[in-house]
């Protein structure tokens, strides 16, 4: 355990330290959100009706940003080598890693939305909603990423391939996001369904990530 | 406690970098691996930490603890240092010590802080690893020897970067690890200052001479 409280400790404070992490994720949702009313014009009634559809894409955007750097980092100086060595599962020591990613990027976007919301004419309701959908749904999205920053780091490729490769596979999770935040507001189906079936993507990527992760990289980097 | 390797071979990106390579380490004793570049070197050390599969022959450890696999009890200072510029010298150590140990008691930070001033790092101690010189960096990689203790050290070219002062320093901590009753293979160019220490002499890449190298064995104190 400690072991893994060590390498969860130290992500999450290199994360804080430069400011990469937290600050340039929510820099960058900033920016693709407020685009958006650039893009489709002023019209508040469409903003309204799509406002949680471009908070749901803008933090998927940005929690994928900063992830190709997840194992590339360990991987150039060396790190990746001591991690495979040691006693702890390479799944958990993945696990611990992206706890301490979604902390520090997942968690302040999640805190930005509303904020961003207010750009998009959101409703008070709305703007809970979508935090409350983003909460339970951006685990899912580094979980999933996570698969993907290794297979960058096992490929030896950086930059856009990992948005290539995990971009598909969200694509359930902004389904069930979008859909139970527009149910909170509109109707007609009730929240509960879209929402627990979002719960359930995230239990499963987050078991399902970490061990495909361990996967890549174990044989990618012999 | 004996490391040893039996008819190693290994391949990689298809090239036979080395094949039917024998060794055999005993406690307190050094084994020292030499030959040219690409001839394998540090694909033996990989091999040894467990990090290439070996294509084929096997590494056996006697005497080691059997709950732990080779790789868990061997340290493995490579090319690279494993350190993050964002992170000050004592918190990069004391990551890898708790990392390593697996366990956070204050005695092994106090061996964190034993290591940083055997290799006289202890001024520097709040600097963010970002701003060391490259000979600063290798002897913080190998203040990680001391902060842990292992039987087994592994070490790949350690010299490389290291003023004179500093590599004596490391010769006294390797007779120090071998007095006490540890094991080292170590890569090297240069001469390295242990007396009585085997060697292997790793041969030129396939397409050179030897093919089917007679096996070199290298022992003891």
């Amino acid at each position: 355990m400690t072991a893994l409280a060590a390498v969860f400790a130290r992500d999450a404070r290199i994360a804080i330290r430069i400011g990469g992490g937290a600050m340039m994720g929510v820099l960058f949702f900033l920016a693709v959100v407020t685009l958006v009313p650039f893009a489709v014009g002023p019209d508040l009634a469409l903003l309204r009706r799509i406002g949680p559809a471009i908070l749901w894409l803008g933090a998927l955007l940005a929690s994928l940003l900063a992830l190709d750097r997840l194992f590339a980092t360990d991987h150039e100086d060396g790190s990746l080598d001591l991690i495979l060595m040691a006693r702890p599962a390479l799944e958990l020591v993945i696990a611990a890693k992206a706890l301490a990613h979604w902390l520090t990027t997942g968690v302040p976007l999640i805190i930005a939305s509303p904020i961003l919301g207010l750009f998009l004419n959101l409703e008070p309701q709305a703007l809970v909603a979508t935090a409350l959908t983003l909460l339970v749904g951006t685990p899912a999205l580094t979980f999933i990423g996570v698969i993907g920053a290794a297979l960058a780091t096992a490929l030896r490729r950086g930059g856009l391939l990992l948005p290539v490769l995990v971009l598909p596979l969200t694509i359930p999770v902004l389904i069930f996001g979008v859909a139970a935040t527009n149910a909170a507001v509109v109707g007609p189906m009730p929240f509960e369904t879209p929402f627990t079936i979002l719960c359930a993507l995230t239990l499963m990527s987050l078991v399902i990530g970490p061990f495909a992760a361990a996967a890549a990289l174990r044989y990618g980097l012999e | 406690m004996n490391l040893s390797g039996l008819d190693l071979t290994c391949i990689r990106g298809g090239r036979r970098v080395f094949s039917g390579v024998n060794f055999s380490v005993d406690s307190g004793a050094a084994l020292v691996l030499t030959g040219p570049n690409g001839a394998g070197k540090s694909s033996l050390l990989r091999m040894i930490a467990g990090l290439i599969r070996p294509a084929e022959g096997r590494l056996a450890l006697k005497g080691g603890d059997a709950e732990m696999s080779l790789g868990e009890q061997a340290h493995y200072v490579g090319h690279l240092d494993p350190l993050k510029p964002a992170l000050t010298v004592t918190e990069n150590l004391s990551f890898w010590a708790r990392f390593l140990n697996g366990k956070a008691a204050p005695a092994d930070l106090g061996l964190a802080e034993r290591g940083l001033d055997a290799v006289g790092l202890a001024d520097l101690a709040d600097l963010p690893a970002g701003y060391l010189s490259a000979g600063q960096r290798r002897r913080l990689s190998l203040a990680r020897l001391l902060a842990v203790p292992r039987p087994i050290w592994l070490l790949d070219e350690p010299t490389t970067a290291l003023d004179a002062a500093s590599q004596d320093r490391l010769w006294a901590l390797m007779h120090d690890h071998l007095v006490a009753g540890g094991l080292l293979v170590a890569a090297t160019h240069g001469p390295l200052g242990l007396t009585d220490c085997g060697e292997l002499r790793l041969g030129a890449p396939a397409g050179g001479a030897e093919p089917g190298s007679p096996p070199i064995a290298a022992v003891g104190p």
